[in-house]
């Protein structure tokens, strides 16, 4: 699979060079939705990448036909007397271009109905490290007014603006927020999915090997929208379960004080804690 | 006297810095110099005989265009200064509150004061004329609908320097625009100057429903009718079904912040998912509301300029129908990322998708139109043309974001940006300029400038795909819509910066327009014949401009492209030689509609500031001009056989 999907990224790859030849840089870290780091954006990925190539497919016929016509039956001295033909239309011509579209949305609808379905479950577990941590893990995410609160149920930890997962372990994110609505977005791992206050939605992501990626609500939400980012790090399971050894030990407990803290609107570094408050 | 003081600079917000000093400055200069020339050239009366009390679609056509020319500068400038802002990482040149503001009054403002006005202004230009009637079914009601437009419109424009715009998006979702997070008076303005044009908009959606159902002229059968008239016909249905549910939503959030309910307020019980219902069941169609008029539009112009008739026109007619049916089964397509299960998610994708369907009929049937036709490009051709490949860009970025999970990655992400700045610029805006050089010298009776309208078409074409194609990258990189500024490192910076060399092109270009109005108004062609680019289709029939009473004889139609017939067969607009004319009904001019509106306005400044007392003066206002209309039995006139006789003299057509 991986190889093929290469392959036809490089057809989008070869545009974006011209721009990033521009902007000097040459990491996919610049391009996070076009260099998927798990499973899950990988999936979107492909998508993307096949409907791109029958767009531009359709692209090209059109813009051929167009141009010809133009240029073909513009206005020329040399053609001044010429009157053009009253012509009704051609039933055969019609329903062609109307069966090319309707066979090029079937094209397109199979698979899309088909990763749509998919995405509702967890990307499948690899089988070695799925022993170290169990199968997958929960993490509760709250967008509040403008920080990121990330609480381990399991772990009972709480991290603020930055979190940290097992690679190779699907994540099941599961989204909320405390006041307006904001999206949960870190594009080298997976496509977006909103908070809502009073209602759980549910997002799986996982990253293939340990990195740093960003992510950032995408849905405005006031004055420090755009400073609402936050850290993804990725970590092998052993470390991730070390992390969570050390931040239990030597983390402090989430006092009254820091929670109201978090709780104002306003922007915070990055926190942790060694408790949460239940919900 | 200090707090009365505070409370003044705080009101109309001395306290905000230069760029509010500079826009009183100019709001003053602007409003004495109106003042002045009106008072010294004694332009008072004309002002409210000809155009404030005006019942005449041809008038009110031009009102709303000249509206809508102006508002595309202040949508425009927002948009300038938004992309000054973005054009290098850390600018410091708008704070976030001020960014804020001006995303969120220039997708308003684009939307419901340039793009609305602009395609309304076209049907009260075009439609009575192409289907041979002396006016709308309701000439009074649609002076209604312009002035309420117009008042909306200044309520909205104030709150730039009174009290402080809107911020919540143009989308304006709760729970942020509730009073807990988002404090007045800014979102109040939102919601009270959308109502007050709401209330208009569907006014003329039963105008021009009733128009082209009952005033046809003689002959001109359903499928006879000009594409244009068709596609006003289909939009006004859209505009009947869709604008009830946004004046809905829109009331159930001014009531959540006038008076405390909990709607969409998640502590009361609310729920502003609801709410997103609501806006997206209404917020879809219009943009079909938005590009329909500009596809019936195009199918005139690619016509006219071929010297051909439309290729497949009943398939033409069965895709409008078609894309207006489905407009209504696709707004979750606006949040496949709100949490809908797949199957929901697959219904909406693929429905979205099937859109493309009939809109690539239209495109090729277009393309069928101009194949072996003789195409001359005028500027109104080019701006057409121009539709073509920049459209088709924009809509099928949009099939692939009708990709439910594809989506997930571009939602609300700068591909979205450009994807709908290539639908709506690259589709309604294009198209708002290929009529506006088809039909100005039907407005005016001047032509505009061909070399003058190259360079504006051919600027603005450049700078609109330098500004917007870099976007599709920016989105790829991650980089969301609204944000203020954006640090270094990510590689945004150089891409945004060629974005914001584009938006200026296209700036430089609306100059360009503008010059060429002011040249042509004075040097320009005058239009004698009445049918400047050899015209199908009736409103090319009469002079230029139409006479009060459009046609002195209401014309038998024949066929498709009715005048183009007409002149195939040698006959005349007014019949055979010898007909005698007869006297004509018309409607009386009534100052009440304005009056009416500026009521609604004071009224609307209520409820944005909560000074009840003037919402009620207002209310109550408006109901007394109700009433009065209701005895009102002596609001129609004939003009005489003399005058109508006089008149087509003097345009050499007796």
């Amino acid at each position: 699979m991986k190889p093929k999907g290469r392959r036809v990224g490089g057809l989008i790859g070869l545009i974006g060079f011209t721009v990033l030849a521009l902007t000097g840089c040459d990491s996919p870290k610049y391009w996070p939705v076009l260099s998927p780091q798990g499973p899950v954006a990988r999936s979107e990925y492909y998508l993307i990448i096949y409907s791109f190539i029958l767009m531009l497919l359709v692209v090209l016929a059109v813009f051929i036909l167009f141009f010809w016509v133009i240029i073909k039956y513009r206005a020329r001295p040399d053609n001044a007397d010429y009157v053009p033909p009253e012509i009704e239309g051609n039933a055969k011509l019609e329903t062609l271009w109307t069966v090319i579209p309707i066979l090029v949305v079937i094209a397109l609808a199979i698979p899309t109905v088909a990763v749509t379905y998919k995405l509702v479950y967890p990307p499948k577990v690899e089988a070695a490290t799925a022993k170290v941590v169990g199968k997958s893990i929960t993490i509760d995410v709250i967008s509040e007014q403008w920080k990121w609160v990330f609480k381990y149920p399991a772990q009972n930890i709480e991290t603020v603006n930055y979190v940290d997962i097992p690679a190779g372990v699907p994540v099941n994110f599961q989204l909320t927020s405390s006041g307006p609505m904001n999206t949960f977005w870190v594009p080298a791992l997976g496509g977006m999915e909103f908070t809502m206050p009073n209602m759980d939605l549910r997002l799986w992501l996982e990253a293939d090997h340990p990195g740093s990626y960003l992510g950032r609500g995408a849905q405005y939400n006031g004055r420090g929208f755009a400073h609402m980012t936050f850290t993804v790090n990725a970590l092998s399971p052993t470390d991730f379960e070390s992390w969570v050894k050390s931040v239990q030990q030597t983390a402090p407990k989430l006092t009254q004080q820091a929670e109201a803290q978090i709780n104002q609107p306003g922007l915070v570094g990055k926190l942790t804690f060694s408790s949460t408050t239940p919900e | 006297m200090h707090g009365v003081v505070n409370w003044a600079v705080h009101f109309f917000m001395l306290d905000e810095g230069p760029l509010i000093w500079l826009s009183d400055f100019l709001i003053i200069c602007a409003s004495l110099g109106i003042v002045v020339v009106l008072t010294k050239f004694r332009l008072w009366k004309w002002l409210w005989d000809e155009w404030l009390t005006t019942v005449d679609h041809k008038k009110i056509g031009i009102m709303y265009m000249i509206a809508a020319i102006l508002m595309l500068f202040r949508g425009g400038t927002d948009g300038l200064l938004m992309r000054a802002q973005l054009a290098w990482p850390n600018m410091h040149f708008l704070s976030a509150d001020h960014y804020d503001q001006i995303f969120t009054t220039h997708g308003t403002i684009m939307i419901l004061f340039m793009a609305m006005p602009a395609i309304i202004g076209f049907f009260n230009v075009a439609v009575p004329l192409q289907i041979g009637c002396r006016d709308v079914a309701f000439p009074y009601l649609n002076a209604i609908s312009f002035w309420l437009f117009f008042f909306a419109a200044l309520l909205f424009n104030l709150s730039f320097v009174v009290g402080g715009s809107p911020d919540g998006g143009w989308t304006s979702y709760p729970p942020y625009v509730e009073n807990q997070f988002d404090p007045g008076p800014g979102e109040n303005y939102y919601l009270v100057a959308l109502s007050i044009t709401g209330i208009g908009t569907i006014a003329t959606g039963i105008n021009f429903l009733v128009t082209i159902l009952r005033m046809r002229a003689p002959g001109m059968t359903f499928m006879r009718m000009p594409m244009f008239t068709w596609s006003v016909f289909v939009t006004s249905v859209i505009i009947l079904f869709a604008f009830p549910v946004l004046a809905v939503a829109l009331a159930l959030l001014l009531i959540d912040r006038d008076f405390g309910s909990h709607f969409f307020t998640v502590n009361g019980g609310g729920a502003p998912m609801q709410y997103v219902n609501l806006f997206w069941f209404w917020g879809h169609p219009e943009v079909y509301i938005v590009i329909l008029p500009i596809f019936g539009l195009m199918s005139e112009v690619i016509s006219t300029f071929s010297h051909k008739r439309i290729f497949g026109y009943s398939a033409m007619v069965v895709s409008m129908v078609a894309i207006a049916i489905l407009s209504f089964v696709t707004w979750v397509h606006h949040f496949f990322t709100m949490g809908a299960g797949p199957g929901v998610n697959s219904f909406f994708g693929v429905s979205t998708m099937a859109i493309a369907i009939p809109t690539g009929v239209k495109v090729f049937n277009w393309i069928f139109t101009m194949h072996k036709g003789r195409l001359e490009f005028k500027t109104a051709m080019l701006w057409s043309l121009g539709v073509i490949p920049n459209f088709l860009i924009g809509g099928l970025t949009g099939v692939m974001l009708a990709v439910p999970p594809a989506d997930y990655q571009y939602h609300n992400s700068y591909f979205l940006i450009a994807h709908f700045h290539y639908t709506l610029i690259g589709g309604t805006v294009f198209g708002v300029f290929s009529g506006l050089y088809y039909w100005w010298p039907k407005m005016f009776g001047v032509l505009l400038n061909e070399k003058l309208g190259r360079w504006h078409f051919w600027t603005f074409m450049i700078g609109f795909n330098i500004c917007f194609f870099p976007q599709f990258f920016l989105g790829f990189m991650g980089m969301t819509r609204r944000m203020y500024t954006y640090p270094a490192g990510y590689g945004w910076g150089v891409v945004n910066l060629i974005s914001t060399i584009g938006a200026f092109l296209m700036g430089v270009a609306f100059i360009i327009f503008v010059y060429n109005i002011l040249w042509s108004a004075r040097y320009g062609e005058r239009d004698t014949t009445g049918d400047p680019w050899d015209g199908r289709t009736l409103e090319w029939a009469t002079t230029s401009p139409a006479p009060h009473y459009n046609f002195a004889i209401i014309p038998t139609v024949k066929g498709r492209d009715a005048w183009w017939l007409m002149k195939q067969n040698g006959e005349s607009i007014n019949g055979p030689k010898g007909v005698p004319f007869r006297p004509i009904h018309m409607p009386n001019n009534s100052g009440r509609p304005f009056i009416m509106s500026a009521l609604f306005f004071i009224m609307g400044a209520g409820f944005v500031f909560q000074w009840w007392i003037l919402a009620i003066v207002g209310f109550v206002g408006v109901l007394i001009c109700m009433a009065q209309r209701s005895f009102e039995y002596d609001d129609s006139h004939y003009i005489p056989v003399e005058e109508i006789e006089k008149t087509e003299a003097a345009a050499g057509r007796l």
